[in-house]
């Protein structure tokens, strides 16, 4: 699923105006799809610079979540391992190594570090080499492909699976609502809004479906 | 824009996103949280990326943000592909069947 995500930007970077290094760089440093897509955009509007890091910066505070979910499982690994893990923390080697360690509660720290660094390999020489060869073919790629809706479709499938039980679906049903109830919001407040009120959901049912078993 | 400004945004948006990723994981490290974080934290999955791709499933950019029937109609089948089957594989193969199977029905 990084494959369309990399292919796109590789292909937007280009349209817009960055050179081969320029978007090659922005894939290595910040290997962060969306934020990419977001500081693309605000270049392009002209906007100031402090806003379009700012603002693309907003977009990546879903990762603080992401790393704050990760310190149960990974916090007791060394520095470099923790510092490694950070760089290549994005959306899909998340919900990947999430969804397994969820399945195998059991598992001891190295081999969640040996389960997400095997994600990373998987995944992230995709971003690179997809970007870049995006960047290489720009537009030669038919719209008709409909190459933009992989990357939802993808992230659909690796959700699913996971609502599974009561407390997960609750989680994404208030997710969604409040996307869409809030989308008016700038600077992507909505979805990290959205995302804390839907782990509330997310946590009050599972509490409550502990406390009725215990009733009953 | 200039190659300034390009290298600025690069470098200040990469910074930036490597200190999100490592705050918590980095300095909270092996500390023990207390159990009511850890029951917030195991949701943050399925709270951030269905709000993530909500708008991108119900206003697409490829068409200008109207819906999209066989966008709508691709999201649906990987959805009820994957929590029937548990299978990503399969929801990411129904997906894409169902979009270019409507768009072809539809052209």
């Amino acid at each position: 699923m990084v494959v369309p995500f990399g292919l796109l930007f590789g292909v937007v970077a280009t349209e817009a105006g960055l050179n081969l290094l320029e978007t090659m760089s922005m894939t290595v440093l910040v290997i962060a799809g969306a934020a990419q897509f977001t500081a693309l955009a605000l270049l392009q509007d002209q906007a100031p610079t402090i806003v379009v890091i700012l603002a693309a910066l907003t977009v990546n505070l879903r990762m603080a979540m992401y790393s704050a979910a990760l310190v149960p499982h990974l916090g007791k690994t060394s520095l470099r391992t923790r510092a490694f893990a950070s760089y290549f923390m994005i959306d899909q080697t998340f919900a990947v190594s999430i969804k397994k360690y969820e399945r195998n509660p059991h598992w001891g720290p190295s081999q969640k570090v040996a389960y997400y660094f095997g994600c990373t390999a998987a995944l992230c020489p995709f971003w690179y080499g997809f970007s870049l060869i995006g960047a290489l073919v720009g537009q030669s790629i038919p719209k008709e492909y409909s190459l933009d809706f992989a990357i939802p479709i993808c992230f659909i499938s690796l959700i699913a699976p996971m609502l599974r039980s009561l407390p997960h679906l609750i989680a994404a049903l208030v997710s969604i609502v409040l996307a869409l109830l809030l989308a008016w919001m700038p600077y992507n407040l909505w979805l990290v809004i959205a995302a804390l009120f839907a782990m509330m959901a997310g946590a009050k049912t599972e509490l409550w479906l502990a406390q009725r078993s215990t009733q009953s | 824009m200039t190659t300034a400004t390009i290298w600025i945004v690069i470098i200040g948006l990469g910074i930036g996103t490597y200190l999100i990723r490592f705050s918590f994981l980095g300095l909270i490290g092996g500390r023990e949280l207390p159990e009511w974080v850890l029951r917030h934290l195991r949701y943050v999955a399925v709270g951030v990326m269905p709000a993530l791709i909500t708008p991108l499933v119900i206003w697409p950019d490829a068409t200008g943000g109207e819906p999209d029937p066989s966008r709508l109609i691709a999201a649906l089948a990987a959805f009820l592909v994957g929590i029937k089957t548990n299978s990503v594989v399969g929801a990411i193969v129904a997906g894409m069947v169902a979009l270019y199977g409507i768009q072809y029905l539809l052209n």
